[in-house]
């Protein structure tokens, strides 16, 4: 029998998905075990944020099961996939821009049974004073850094039981980077499972428990972060990092 | 002078009876990216609806509130189980709404006849308000006044609740809005079946000034796609000032102008959409 810390908060098993005719995801499986970390890694083009796509319900998958906690949710609408608990930082960020950040918060907002410390427009506010200060802001007036701070806000007010962050360092400045990468190391060390998209290799391997790799949409690797990050001839193949 | 405040009365109340017609129209347009051709038809069964109502209850608000709700009702139906599949399918909501509209049209004639049937006034306002020895037709003022009310409370509903805010979430980004769980599905049936009842009950308000009568519903769509595109679509605002802006250059135009009506009606529409694509009040930015 597995104990609790190894559940698995989110089994893929021969996810196939395409864009029309484009074929783009090839039988990606992958597990995020609950309370860990996972980086997702790529080059660009590679099928990470197709992948995140197929996850929360927006490109249904050709083939294959997803399941959440052991439940699946395969092809299941984005709101149904967003209630059973999974929370989603796009690429690019996506805040509703002609909402206030108050607004964009709310709005959010889901309810979920069994937790002792649930997010509210307060614990965000604490995690991100600067969003605290901007409130009644319009959300497409903020800078690249608070955008990113209210997408990962937004996030959090669902509750979720799974957070997918797809590439959340993405054109910030380097002390905005730093500090994303602080509330990713807070929000794991209270507990919450989550999926990380990035380009920035050193902020995913510095965050990440386990690590999947993907090239032209297939997995072309899996295990522990720490394992990938020794391997240099591996990272130099896949992430064609120079 | 009597011609000029009386004029600019009527303006005023077709205004208002615009709003009641476009509010639903832009709303449903800006969430949904449906133009709902039937909303001109849905004002006519509104109208009628009202008609019969009143042979039981002899009360006109109370008419137009239930005609408003049995419209929503329909409303509701057409888009839960109709244009929900034509999602994405522009020209397939055309068609669909388009002849929705000749259908209730159709309907409406073998039910009610071809004969114009007025709404009668409510027994108050049927004298007229006479300020400074200036006589005011009461219900046109009325009419104004629930143009007004609904007006703000549109407002405050979209702008100052949890509900409005998830409308607009929706309309900035469905996709998106979707992913942090807003239940974009029911929010769709919820504005299309607001939309729609706000026609409906437009119709039965409007029926003391406009008669209901078979072309009622060809008469108020252009009105209200002209309303909607100068006041920018998605825009209560933008309806809000649309509407008193057409009411007052197709009273206006059809006093002084009558041959010219069109051209009057249309011309301002066509620089707007060529100067200002957007409309007078919808975001100007991609
Ligand atoms: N909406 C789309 N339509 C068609 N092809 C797409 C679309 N989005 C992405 N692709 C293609 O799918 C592949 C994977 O893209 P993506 O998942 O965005 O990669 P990554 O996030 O790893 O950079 C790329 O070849 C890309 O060109
Ligand atoms: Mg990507």
């Amino acid at each position: 029998m597995k104990s609790i810390l190894e559940t698995d908060a989110l089994t893929l098993t021969g996810i196939d998905a395409l864009y029309g005719d484009s074929h783009v995801l090839h039988d990606v499986s992958f597990t995020v075990k609950a309370g860990r970390v996972l980086a997702l890694l790529g080059r660009n083009g590679a099928g990470k944020t197709t992948c995140m796509s197929t996850i929360v319900g927006f490109l249904p998958s050709r083939a294959g099961e997803i399941r959440l906690f052991g439940e699946p949710i395969t092809r299941l609408s984005p709101e149904v996939i967003s209630r059973k608990g999974i929370g989603f930082v796009p690429q690019g960020r996506r805040v509703f821009p002609t909402l206030t950040v108050r607004e964009n918060l709310l709005v959010a907002q889901q309810k979920r049974s069994g937790l002792d410390k649930p997010w509210t427009l307060g614990r965000v506010c604490e995690l991100f004073p600067r969003l605290h200060e901007r409130l009644a802001q319009h959300a497409g007036s903020l800078s690249g850094g608070e955008q990113q701070m209210l997408a990962i806000g937004r996030a959090l007010m669902g509750n979720p039981r799974l957070l997918l962050m797809d590439e959340p360092s993405e054109g910030l400045a380097p002390l905005i980077v730093a500090e994303v990468g602080r509330t990713i190391a807070q929000l794991k060390s209270e507990g919450q499972s989550i999926v990380l998209v990035e380009q920035n290799i050193k902020l995913a391997f510095d965050l990440a428990d386990d690590c999947v790799m993907l090239n032209t949409g297939r997995v072309v690797f899996v295990g522990t972060a720490a394992q990938a990050r020794r391997d240099e001839a591996l990272i130099t193949q896949h992430l064609g990092v120079f | 002078m009597q011609f000029w405040i009386i004029q600019t009365l009527n303006s005023l109340a077709l205004g208002g009876l615009l709003f009641l017609l476009s509010a639903g129209f832009s709303l449903i347009f800006g969430l949904m990216r449906i133009a709902n051709l039937t909303h001109g038809a849905l004002f006519m069964l509104g109208a009628y609806i009202g008609v019969t109502i009143l042979k039981f209850v002899p009360n006109l608000w109370l008419a137009a509130v239930l005609a408003g709700l049995v419209v929503a009702l329909l409303g509701a139906l057409l888009e839960r189980f109709i244009l929900r599949a034509l999602a994405g399918n522009a020209l397939g909501q055309v068609l669909v709404t388009l002849g929705f509209a000749f259908i209730i049209a159709d309907f409406c004639l073998v039910m009610w006849g071809g004969d114009p049937i007025p709404l009668p006034t409510p027994e108050y306002l049927r004298l007229p308000l006479i300020v400074a020895g200036v006589p005011f037709p009461s219900y046109r003022l009325a009419v104004i006044g629930i143009a007004i009310v609904t007006a703000i409370a549109l407002y405050l509903l979209m702008e100052r609740t949890r509900l409005g805010a998830m409308i607009r979430a929706g309309v900035d980004d469905m996709q998106m809005a979707r992913a942090v769980g807003i239940p974009v599905s029911k929010l769709f049936t919820l504005v299309f079946a607001l939309g729609t009842g706000l026609a409906g009950a437009g119709g039965v308000i409007g029926g003391p000034i406009l008669s209901a009568y078979p072309g009622l519903d060809a008469d108020m769509l252009p009105l209200a796609l002209i309303v909607v595109i100068l006041g920018g679509v998605g825009s209560l605002v933008g309806a809000f000032a649309g509407s008193f802006i057409i009411g007052f250059i197709y009273t206006f135009g059809t006093a002084l102008l009558p041959d010219l009506a069109y051209v009057i009606l249309f011309l301002p529409m066509i620089v707007v959409i060529a100067f200002r694509p957007r409309g007078l009040f919808g975001r100007q930015t991609a």
